[in-house]
């Protein structure tokens, strides 16, 4: 009987979507979908959460999340989230493209964003980051900040988003000192690239071992492998998305912080204003939309040097003084 | 001597308080995570089978543990241990992908479905033959090689994916969409057809193909003279060899049937679903049919009873997780396994019970009938 009472409770709530109910703004029901991996990795996915957190303190409206096991499951997430009348729908993650772009056409009404990708349709919003600007200002710490010259970087999955942080992070280092050497390594080309901090640390021993001192970590979970060999090592290490200089306060020199929290709470504070609208943004140093983190954790590692000429390198970008090569732009990096 | 057990008790009785002893523990279970079980269990069945959208994600579940149980079991018959599952789907995907990247601008339709079955087949049954040869010919344990060419498979997709088959301009690592002629019909579309409305589901003309494997299956063991041959290799090799059966050959033939099988699930995933090529489609199916084909004992409607209750598991999970927070994916892993467990790998764990209470039961009757008739 209760059974009975919930399917037809259930089978109503899928008719007044289906014909086109919408939420007031004052009562949206947001929703996030992770990228795959750990929702707390300390990086990403976790800044997602945090942006979301964020928006339930401030407005007391709760959210609902999920993390997938699979890429194969990101559309049943979003159709599941969908059907239930969740709006609006946050898609973390450049491997979100084809489930939202599925899901948001079979659900015109619902407001998808997508984070790191674009997905060009009337109800989607599409958030992308110039990594490059903020990987350019680690590259500049990064190079005043080692004794040997060398510098490292370990990126996750080998795809043109991480080549433009890697391609941003060397013309920071060259800027900084033009005679310093990158050396660089991608953990794999496969989703699964994300979620192996075991091979993060196995990459990082191998950067130490050729020379390096400081290694810039893009990979997602990977990345805490990356973080806690340098920690071993007593060498520095440099975070990504998340600030992760408390991570091993003392190791992590600083963090390319990419704002996905602020995307996630924009979109659900929009929509709850009503002023939510589709179409891509893109969000730069300028915008606010990544920057470097400076904070009690490593406050000794960065010498008044390192933050002058990084404080300054920042002020010419925005200004547009420095122009930052866009990997992306054209596929290729300049030496 | 012990007495049967009346059929009613042994595949009535018996299973249905096995589900509910499984249920007993995992509320126990649920309990300790601090979420009421009966508010758990009654979102598991709701998920998993209370509207129709539920049912839809429910059976398409259910067709893919069809196709990896049918496989298991026909190679369990021949007295194969097929744990290469996961590959062989993995390649009979493939397989689909290629047909219809190469063809859905030129042919209609119908044809380029029943092409695209056919490389699922044979893609599935190639990958599997290898292993079956080297078991047949060469003495390398199945076990052994089925397990590592799963590995193959996958590093054999992932090269395919991120080198090759990659859709030009995309991060990830997936084909271009298939054309519209490369879509297995949704069920939710055909009976829109026919004028009855369901929610959008995953569920899609596959299942009817299960179906029909089950019916294959079923005629293909115990009705015709291969099956009786492949049958009698599994009882009694030394007995087959000597009826005069080429068990080398049955072998390959087993295990290329059973490849078939598994590499349908490409069909249910990437032209039923995905209509695009991408990785990690089989998501652990493979594996799962071999518990399947055992909780079935390896009979089709078994399979089938087995692959509901897994399909079941795997919707509801999914609900639970999406309900209720506390309950992660991890925890909604212990609570399948802990039912699979209670049904089917301790099937037999309650009978001793009833075997000595029905056996009590019979003593007693038995006497008092003895008694009436001395006193007569």
């Amino acid at each position: 009987m209760l059974q009975r009472r919930c399917a037809v409770t259930l089978g109503a709530a899928a008719i007044l979507v289906g014909t086109g109910f919408t939420a007031r703004a004052a009562d949206i029901t947001p929703a996030v979908v992770y990228s795959v991996g750990e929702k707390f990795d300390g990086s990403f996915n976790e800044a997602a959460y945090r942006g979301a957190e964020r928006f339930k303190t401030e407005s007391k409206i709760n959210y609902r999340d999920f993390v997938v096991t699979n890429e194969a499951q990101l559309e049943q997430a979003h159709r599941r989230f969908a059907q239930a009348g969740n709006d609006p729908i946050v898609g973390v993650g450049f491997l979100q493209t084809s489930a939202v772009t599925t899901v948001a056409k079979q659900y015109p009404k619902i407001r998808f964003t997508v984070i790191d990708t674009v997905v060009d349709l009337p109800n989607v919003r599409s958030v992308l980051f110039k990594e490059h600007e903020g990987s350019f200002l680690v590259g500049v710490a990064a190079a005043l900040a080692s004794k040997s010259g060398k510098v490292g970087f370990v990126g996750g999955m080998d795809i043109p988003l991480i080549r433009r942080f890697v391609c941003g992070y060397e013309q920071g280092v060259k800027y900084a000192k033009p005679g310093a050497s990158v050396i660089q390594n991608m953990t794999g080309n496969t989703p699964a690239a994300w979620t192996d901090p075991g091979r993060g640390a196995e990459l990082a021993k191998g950067q130490f071992e050729r020379g390096v001192d400081v290694i810039y970590a893009a990979a997602g979970t990977t990345g805490l492998g990356v973080l806690q060999a340098a920690k071993d090592r007593g060498k520095l290490s440099i975070g990504v998305d998340s600030n992760q200089n408390g991570t091993h306060p003392g190791s992590v020199l600083t963090s390319m912080i990419k704002r996905v929290d602020l995307a996630t709470y924009e979109t659900f504070a929009a929509a709850k204003a009503g002023t939510w609208s589709p179409g891509m943004r893109v969000l730069g140093l300028k915008e606010g939309g990544v920057d470097w983190a400076l904070d009690q954790n490593n406050a000794k590692l960065i010498t008044d040097e390192i933050k002058a000429k990084v404080e300054q390198a920042k002020a010419d970008i925005v200004s547009g003084k420095i122009k930052v090569h866009d990997y992306m732009s054209n596929n290729t990096c300049p030496q | 001597m012990k007495a049967p057990l009346p059929g009613w008790v042994d595949i009535g009785l018996i299973p249905v308080v096995n589900v509910l002893l499984a249920f007993v523990v995992v509320g126990l279970i649920v309990l300790a995570v601090g979420v009421n079980p009966f508010t758990a269990v009654r979102i598991m069945i709701v998920g998993a089978v209370g509207y129709p959208e539920a049912i839809g994600y429910t059976l398409y579940y259910t067709t893919n543990f069809i196709f990896t149980g049918l496989a298991v079991a026909l190679a369990f018959h021949a007295g194969l241990f097929n744990i290469g599952g996961e590959g062989q789907a993995y390649l009979g995907g493939l397989g689909v992908g290629l047909v219809v990247l190469a063809l859905d601008a030129t042919l209609p339709p119908v044809l380029l479905i029943a092409l695209a079955v056919l490389a699922a087949a044979l893609f599935g049954a190639a990958w599997a033959a290898i292993p079956a040869y080297l078991q047949a010919y060469r003495g390398s344990h199945i076990v052994i090689t089925t397990i590592m060419f799963n590995f193959i498979a996958a590093a054999v997709m992932v090269y395919l994916m991120v080198n090759v088959l990659i859709a030009p301009g995309s991060m990830s690592p997936e084909s271009r969409a298939f054309a519209d002629a490369g879509h297995l019909p949704f069920i939710h579309d055909l009976l829109a057809y026919a004028g009855i409305t369901m929610g959008q589901s995953p569920l899609n003309l596959a299942i009817v193909w299960a179906a029909l494997c089950c019916v294959f299956v079923w005629v293909f063991l115990w009705h015709t003279p291969w099956g009786f041959e492949l049958r009698t290799m599994g009882h009694n090799p030394s007995a087959a060899i000597y009826a005069g059966v080429d068990i080398r050959r049955m072998t390959v033939l087993a295990m290329c049937l059973s490849g078939a099988l598994a590499g349908f699930v490409g069909v249910n995933e990437i032209l039923g679903v995905h209509h695009r090529l991408i990785l990690n489609f089989t998501a652990g199916y493979g594996f799962a049919g071999i518990a399947v084909a055992l909780m079935g004992r390896n009979h089709p409607v078994g399979i089938v009873l087995a692959s509901l209750l897994f399909g079941m598991l795997q919707q509801g999970g999914a609900e639970l997780s999406f309900d209720i927070p506390a309950i992660t994916r991890e925890m909604v892993v212990v609570i399948q396994g802990l039912i699979i467990l209670f049904c089917g790998a301790l099937a037999h764990f309650t009978r001793p019970w009833f075997e000595a209470l029905f056996g009590a039961l019979r003593a007693r009757s038995g006497r008092t009938t003895a008694a009436g008739a001395a006193e007569a």
